[in-house]
């Protein structure tokens, strides 16, 4: 199988460790990635905060480059390019640039997130022929955030108020998924760096829950909640008072290791 | 009790669903956007109240709010609205009309580093995230109050902890077609070049 691949600026930079995962694995399933050549950045919050043309043509061009590939699918591991990718599609199917017919977007590739990816049908038969070491006994909460399931008119997501991809996946790999009321709240990775004392109200309860179950892990979609904590940490232990009891897994590193990765 | 009396300007809307729709006008009023709001701590206007000024024409007092620039386009008032009014886009709407009227922002932190963000992007063709972050911690004023209150160093080891990672490097990638991503983000939304 091959699919086109948008990482996105953080996984060049912040998050390296998520596209390590991503073609490590992908590579272990028989998934071969072709990098869009010479992508663009999707805008991302600032253009579509300030720039409304530039989110839409940004995000556009990376579209064209895809459309020029053979591949019918598309895997964007950023649920926030995701997200954008997915809006510039909705918006140049509604008005088609006439003057060019290169521009329409009839023959992009099905735009994937990660996530959804990896849930489907025939990605997760070959994940579940591929265990080596089944998460028995392993309980998580997943954490899906925000852009890859709102606005659904634009995801097409039809479980946008309780996702159920990663609780599928985790499933699969032999762990349980728990129930739980914040799996699409949002962890404000928007204002981290400007505003950190709202993240810091935001990202609190998501937080606290786990721990009421003495939950170790909480499975997370890189970009949201793991990087900010990861990051602040220690400042924000200090400033509650409380030490919260489960750690961070992205998705798939920790889909590594069933997989026999990083053992 | 002190009601304050105000006129209507109706033409305010128009001007506002042209550059949408945002379906402003099928608002009812049921406030299930602002009681989804996850950010309305920080808030002055509540997203209700926001459309509502908008269908009322008080356009002084949307464009200077904190509300639309402390909105974290988390879209679940979008996605609840029964009426399918697109409240995160509008208020993405209103920040960058207030941006043309050269309205003072009161949020100042979060525009400039929205502008830094696009700099970054019409240099590169993508975001640099080291020299992205940097910049915005030098030129927001960050950096020398985290100096002043002797916080700099945790910023410090932060940047080693991800530099030694290799999360953070040095040099960063420019796309070949550079040009074509500065012309996308240079023009305005009239289709002119910017100055």
């Amino acid at each position: 199988m091959r699919a086109a691949y948008y990482p996105g600026c953080s996984l060049q930079g912040t998050a390296k460790d998520y596209d390590d995962s991503v073609r490590g694995i992908c590579k272990n399933l028989g998934i071969q990635l072709d990098e869009i050549s010479d992508w663009n950045c999707c805008g991302a919050t600032a253009a579509h905060s300030i720039h409304h043309s530039a989110a839409i043509e940004l995000a556009a061009r990376n579209l064209h480059l895809a459309a020029k590939m053979p591949h019918r699918d598309m895997l964007v591991p950023c649920p926030m390019c995701y997200n954008r990718l997915m809006t510039a599609t909705s918006v140049l199917k509604a008005a088609p640039d006439k003057n060019d017919p290169s521009k329409r977007s009839s023959s992009t590739p099905k735009i994937w997130d990660l996530a959804n990816f990896f849930a489907s049908e025939p990605v997760l038969e070959t994940v579940v022929k591929n265990i080596k070491y089944p998460l028995n006994g392993l309980k998580v909460v997943c954490y899906y955030g925000c852009m890859a399931s709102r606005p659904p008119e634009i995801t097409r997501a039809s479980d946008f108020e309780n996702p159920q991809s990663l609780d599928r996946i985790v499933h699969q790999l032999g762990a349980t998924a728990m129930d739980w009321p914040y799996k699409t709240d949002c962890c404000g990775a928007t204002q981290v760096l400007s505003r950190r004392d709202m993240v810091l109200k935001l990202i609190k309860p998501l937080l606290i829950w786990p721990g009421r179950w003495e939950l170790k892990r909480l499975w997370c979609r890189v970009k949201c909640v793991r990087p900010t904590w990861i990051c602040f940490k220690k400042q924000w232990v200090r400033r509650w008072g409380y030490r919260f009891p489960c750690r961070f897994i992205i998705f798939l590193s920790s889909s590594g290791w069933p997989l026999g990765k990083n053992r | 009790m002190n009601r304050e009396t105000i006129s209507p300007d109706f033409k305010f809307a128009e001007t506002v669903e042209s550059l949408g729709p945002f379906e402003t006008e099928a608002c009812f009023q049921c406030k299930k956007c602002t009681n989804g709001c996850p950010v309305t701590f920080a808030m002055d206007i509540y997203p209700d109240e926001i459309v509502r000024r908008v269908i009322l024409g008080q356009r002084e007092s949307i464009l200077k709010c904190r509300t639309i620039w402390v909105c974290s386009a988390c879209e679940t008032c979008t996605t609840r609205c029964p009426n399918s009014v697109k409240i995160a886009e509008l208020m993405d709407c209103l920040k960058e009309m207030a941006l043309k009227e050269n309205i003072p922002c009161p949020q100042p932190q979060i525009l400039s580093l929205h502008e830094i963000f696009l700099n970054s992007v019409t240099k590169r063709g993508r975001v640099a995230e080291t020299v992205f972050l940097t910049t915005y911690l030098i030129r927001s004023g960050q950096l020398v109050q985290k100096f002043k209150d002797g916080t700099w160093q945790q910023e410090a080891k932060l940047g080693w902890k991800l530099f030694s990672k290799g999360r953070s490097p040095l040099f960063s990638h420019k796309i070949k077609e550079r040009e074509a991503v500065r012309r996308i983000l240079t023009r305005t939304r009239e289709g002119k070049e910017k100055p």
